[in-house]
């Protein structure tokens, strides 16, 4: 049974991955710039925003700081590390890789099935 | 450093959670604050803005609790969580909790028992450097071969040892510090003995080789740390102090380093004299080369690159050319060495060992089946529980994480326990002393390899009963339960739980037969057939050496000391006997017979070697040994008589041929000496009581006088009136002579020790299985009744017998409970060959140990069953279909 919350969790660490690299960003500004940036199509439930940043920070791809926001409020900031940067690279020449091969293999309409076939004898 | 960034997180996770909680807490809240504040710029209230803001965050503490996870801290939680869930479970059961922990306290102590046992006498070589290398003869392996002259002949010619040290035991010294004299138990050495153990001294110096020349030159002790500190308080000023060792003057010149305690593991001496002084205080003649007193044990470390078979075979090659040398005084026999602590009882104290282990993780696993059938039954009692836990979304991982977190507190619980028991007991073992006027040590101090042994036990047993309702929890079908009510697996295949039961009752009744099998051979060793009756008799210890009396005369005093005690109202017989009776301290004495044709007197033709016992007349009668043919002695057989002799039926059969024909014929002594034989004595038991029949012959103590001898007393009155008219008759004799006076029976206590003491462990593994059994029963049989209180309501309200009812209750366990004993008592039986070697006459085929298990297992079902049984007959149907 395929589980949207395995496919979710990985979609929503690389949004916020680049969001952040942007610049630092406090969790409801991670929220608002993914918002922004996706022209409001993308819409997140604003606590599911937690449990992955935290984990990013817990694998070191984020490092926190508490510090003032532009409300004047409390907020910690999550900032981009060396390895938070070269994951997002990794991550996101992934993603380019896979989106390219879904959208051929979506594009092609009556040669599918007989191709798959054919592979499926040679194996 | 992904690595240290989540290990990091991990531990804040434990350790600052409270921290880590506010920390999130107030991260949350900001996100909402902040949202709150977007919301009242597109003109809402406050109030209606921060209202809005909390709803869009969506489940504040599903997420902060995700959150949590997150941040590593949920494996500990989950545990902790467990943990809780477990202990409120547990606590609503408190008579399961208890049975289930004492349960394991037993096996675990037990096992925890056996292993410091092990650990102390079998495991750990001797306190000194490189102990386990130390390599040396075993005592009573070589007759006339452990003499000091061969000791030294031995020393300079074999090429196997570095230095050849040896040792001598010397008991029951008198020692006087000029206050009060006590008596102590020392070493008597060769001056190379600490040099050999390369030992340093805590105080003072040890002797040396350059201490030595000659008998009695050297007259020095070194104390144990032990004796220095119980007796000398610590005082370091006993250095070059005078004291007396019966009588005769000694120097203190050092104390030896704490932990030391000899060359025997299983002693504690007081103190360590030089070897060339003990003739001094034991009588035992230092030059005498035909002897078998005069040393204990040689020891040495190898050279470099020998191993223990080469150096055996090179002492036998200086034995060969030592019996070449002196063909009239040495016997050799092919050596074996050994390493140095436990010297010829080693093979003894290990198998005891061994077999106490196998009973103990017998007992263990008896123990675990009991728990796993208990943790099995709980959970099919709680299937309807785990069922509605899976319903509501718990993973079966978790439960059965859960399962087993309450099997490794029980388990830790019962370990802890038992631990605490095994090293109450291990304590006072270290501290026994079973056998006066012998310094046994146990060295059975429990230490950090015990408690982790312990901890590992508690560990795998409790994964090893947590095993058993694994099944059951992953077949549990939800849906069914919840509908359908718990489950009832009515059917007659075997299941887990039964064949637990058997497994247990099979292993307790293995346990049960052993302890009966001990304990039936105690019972025969206390009223057995040693060839004499050591009941009503007391012995009176006298060393006339001591007391200062010449050769010459010893053999009047012993005479006039014979004629008084016979005045002594209520004596039935009088006699003496040179050295030690026998059956005490394992002491005997074996010299060479030669048949009468034989001219060549030397070892290896000897046709039989026998036990000695020099007696004086009325012997037979004060021992009570029954004489089978002829005469015993009479005051006339002196050194001015033909040499007679008294020998045991087996000597006669071996020798001669028959009893009968044995009267009026000879034999040669070692020495020449012809010797007629006069009688014939009934065979009895020595040296030991599991020894195989031994040939043995009595000569006549007026031939050969000796200063150390004991008085045999037979008389039907009190002993304590007795030994203090002993004494009295002995202070008229002479006021200074030193008495020990102790009946027969109280001296047999160091043969009948090694029996007592398996019977003792035997008898309590056997309690432990048989409370196994019990309780194992008993679980199995009352869950049996109250499973099927309903079905069984319903046959008696369909008028049922109560017969019937009983039969459809516990016919199952009693069916178990019949295949177990079977199993276990042929297996029981069979395992009584490896008992024999200890227990005296332990024989499977014993007709009343047969019975004992059958009719005590009968006894345990019964018991164990009594209380289901009563339950399944109360049963008042109309009740119990009301409640349903």
């Amino acid at each position: 049974m395929p589980d949207q919350a395995t496919i979710l969790p990985g979609t929503l660490d690389l949004l916020i991955l680049k969001a952040v690299s942007l610049g630092p960003l406090h969790g409801y500004g991670v929220l608002l710039r993914i918002e922004q940036i996706s022209g409001q199509t993308l819409l997140i439930e604003q606590g599911a925003l937690y449990p992955a940043l935290l984990r990013l920070a817990t694998q070191g791809l984020l490092a926190s700081e508490w510090g003032i926001s532009e409300n004047n409020r409390r907020a910690k900031f999550y900032q981009l590390t060396a390895a938070g940067r070269k994951r997002l690279r990794e991550e996101t020449s992934e993603w380019n890789r896979i989106a390219s091969v879904m959208s051929t293999i979506l594009a092609v309409q009556s040669l599918a099935a007989p191709a798959f076939a054919v592979q499926g004898e040679e194996a | 450093m992904k690595l240290t960034a989540q290990l990091r997180s991990f531990c804040s996770a434990i350790f600052q959670r409270s921290t880590v909680e506010n920390d999130l807490n107030a991260e949350l809240s900001s996100h909402i604050l902040h949202r709150a504040d977007d919301l009242q710029r597109s003109g809402l209230t406050r109030r209606e803005a921060e209202r809005r803001a909390r709803i869009e965050f969506g489940g504040y503490v599903k997420y902060k609790e995700e959150s949590h996870q997150a941040l590593g801290g949920n494996l500990v939680e989950g545990l902790l969580h467990d943990l809780r869930y477990s202990l409120r479970v547990l606590a609503k059961s408190p008579g399961f909790l208890l049975a289930a922990v004492l349960t394991l306290a037993l096996a675990i102590g037990a096992n925890a028992i056996v292993f410091g046992l092990m650990d102390g006498l079998v495991l750990r070589p001797l306190n000194v450097p490189h102990g386990e290398s130390l390599y040396g003869t075993l005592y009573g392996n070589n007759p006339t071969w452990q003499s000091y002259p061969n000791y030294l002949d031995l020393r300079d010619r074999n090429r196997s040892f570095e230095a050849l040290a040896a040792f001598n035991m010397v008991l029951g010294v008198g020692l006087d510090t000029g206050s009060d004299p006590t008596v102590a138990n020392g070493f008597a050495t060769s001056g190379n003995y600490f040099d050999v153990l390369q030992i340093q001294p805590f105080l003072g110096r040890f002797f040396h080789p350059a201490d030595e020349r000659g008998p009695n030159s050297a007259p020095y002790i070194v104390l144990t740390y032990a004796y220095w500190h119980a007796q000398f308080h610590d005082d370091r000023t006993v250095i070059g102090r005078q004291v007396r060792l019966d009588q005769h003057p000694y120097t203190i010149i050092g104390v030896a380093p704490p932990g030391f305690q000899g060359t025997l593991i299983f002693l504690s001496p007081d103190f360590f004299m030089p070897i060339v002084n003990q003739e001094q205080l034991s009588g035992a003649s230092l030059n005498t080369r035909n002897t078998d007193h005069a040393l204990f044990e040689e020891f040495g470390h190898l050279k470099p690159g020998v191993t223990p078979a080469q150096a055996a075979a090179d002492v036998d090659t200086v034995g060969a050319y030592l019996e070449k040398t002196y063909p009239k005084e040495v016997g050799h026999h092919t050596t074996r060495l050994a390493t140095e602590g436990l010297t010829s009882f080693g093979p003894a104290v290990r198998g005891f060992v061994a077999a106490l282990m196998l009973l103990a993780a017998l007992i263990l696993l008896a123990a675990c089946a009991n728990l796993g059938s208990l943790f099995a039954a709980r959970a099919a009692d709680r299937s309807r529980e785990v069922a509605l836990r899976l319903a509501l979304g718990s993973s079966r991982t978790r439960i059965l994480r859960q399962l087993f977190t309450e099997a490794v507190l029980i388990s830790l619980a019962g370990g802890s326990l038992g631990l605490l028991l095994s090293m109450a007991l291990l304590r006072r073992l270290s501290t026994w002393q079973p056998i006066p006027g012998v310094p046994l040590h146990l060295p059975v101090a429990p230490d950090a390899k015990l408690y982790a042994v312990a901890l590992l036990l508690a560990l795998v047993s409790g994964f090893l009963f947590a095993l058993v309702p694994i099944r059951q929890v992953l077949r549990v079908n939800p849906y069914e339960v919840v509908k359908a009510g718990s489950l009832t697996r009515a059917g007659h295949r075997f299941t887990v739980r039964d064949v637990l039961l058997i497994v247990q009752v099979a292993i307790c009744a293995v346990l049960v037969t052993s302890s009966m099998v001990a304990l039936r051979g105690l019972v025969r060793s206390l009223h057995g057939n040693y060839g004499f009756d050591p009941r009503n008799t007391m012995m009176a210890g006298v060393n006339l050496t001591t007391a200062g009396y010449t050769p010459d005369r010893v053999p009047a005093m012993q005479r006039r000391t014979i004629d008084a005690l016979k005045t002594i109202p209520g004596v039935e017989h009088v006699a003496m006997v040179n050295s030690y009776p026998p059956l005490v301290y394992t002491a005997g004495n074996m010299t060479n017979v030669f048949r009468e044709e034989t001219a060549d007197l030397k070892p290896a033709n000897a046709a039989l070697m026998p036990y000695e016992y020099d007696v004086s007349p009325d012997y037979f009668e004060a021992a009570g040994t029954a004489l089978l043919a002829g005469r015993g002695f009479s005051w006339s057989d002196d050194k001015n008589a033909p040499a007679v002799a008294v020998i045991n039926r087996e000597f006669a059969q071996r020798i001669f041929g028959s009893v009968s024909g044995a009267i009026g014929r000879a034999f040669k002594l070692q020495d020449g000496t012809r010797v007629q034989v006069a009688g014939v004595a009934e065979d009895g038991k020595y040296i030991s009581l599991t020894e195989d029949q031994q040939p043995a012959m009595f000569l006549s103590a007026l031939r050969s006088p000796a200063p150390d001898a004991y008085f045999m007393v037979r008389s039907r009155r009190d002993p304590q009136q007795l030994a203090a008219a002993i004494r009295a008759r002995f202070h008229t004799l002479d006021a200074g002579l030193p008495v020990d006076t102790e009946t027969w029976t109280q001296l047999m206590e160091v043969v009948m020790f090694p029996s007592r003491v398996a019977t003792l462990a035997l008898g309590v593994m056997g309690m432990l299985g048989a409370m196994l059994a019990v309780t194992g029963i008993f679980g199995m049989a009352a869950y049996a009744v109250s499973k099927r209180l309903r079905e069984l309501g319903i046959r008696v309200a369909l008028g049922a017998q109560r017969s019937e009812v009983l039969q459809a209750a516990l016919g199952r366990p009693l069916r178990l409970l019949g295949f177990g004993s079977a199993a276990g008592l042929i297996l029981g039986l069979l395992a009584t060959k490896v008992l024999s070697f200890i227990v005296y006459q332990a024989t499977p085929r014993d007709p009343f140990v047969l019975l004992g298990v059958v009719l005590a297992m009968l006894l345990l079902g019964l018991l164990a069953t009594w209380i289901p049984a009563r339950r399944a007959l109360s049963i008042n149907p109309m009740i119990l279909l009301r409640e349903e």
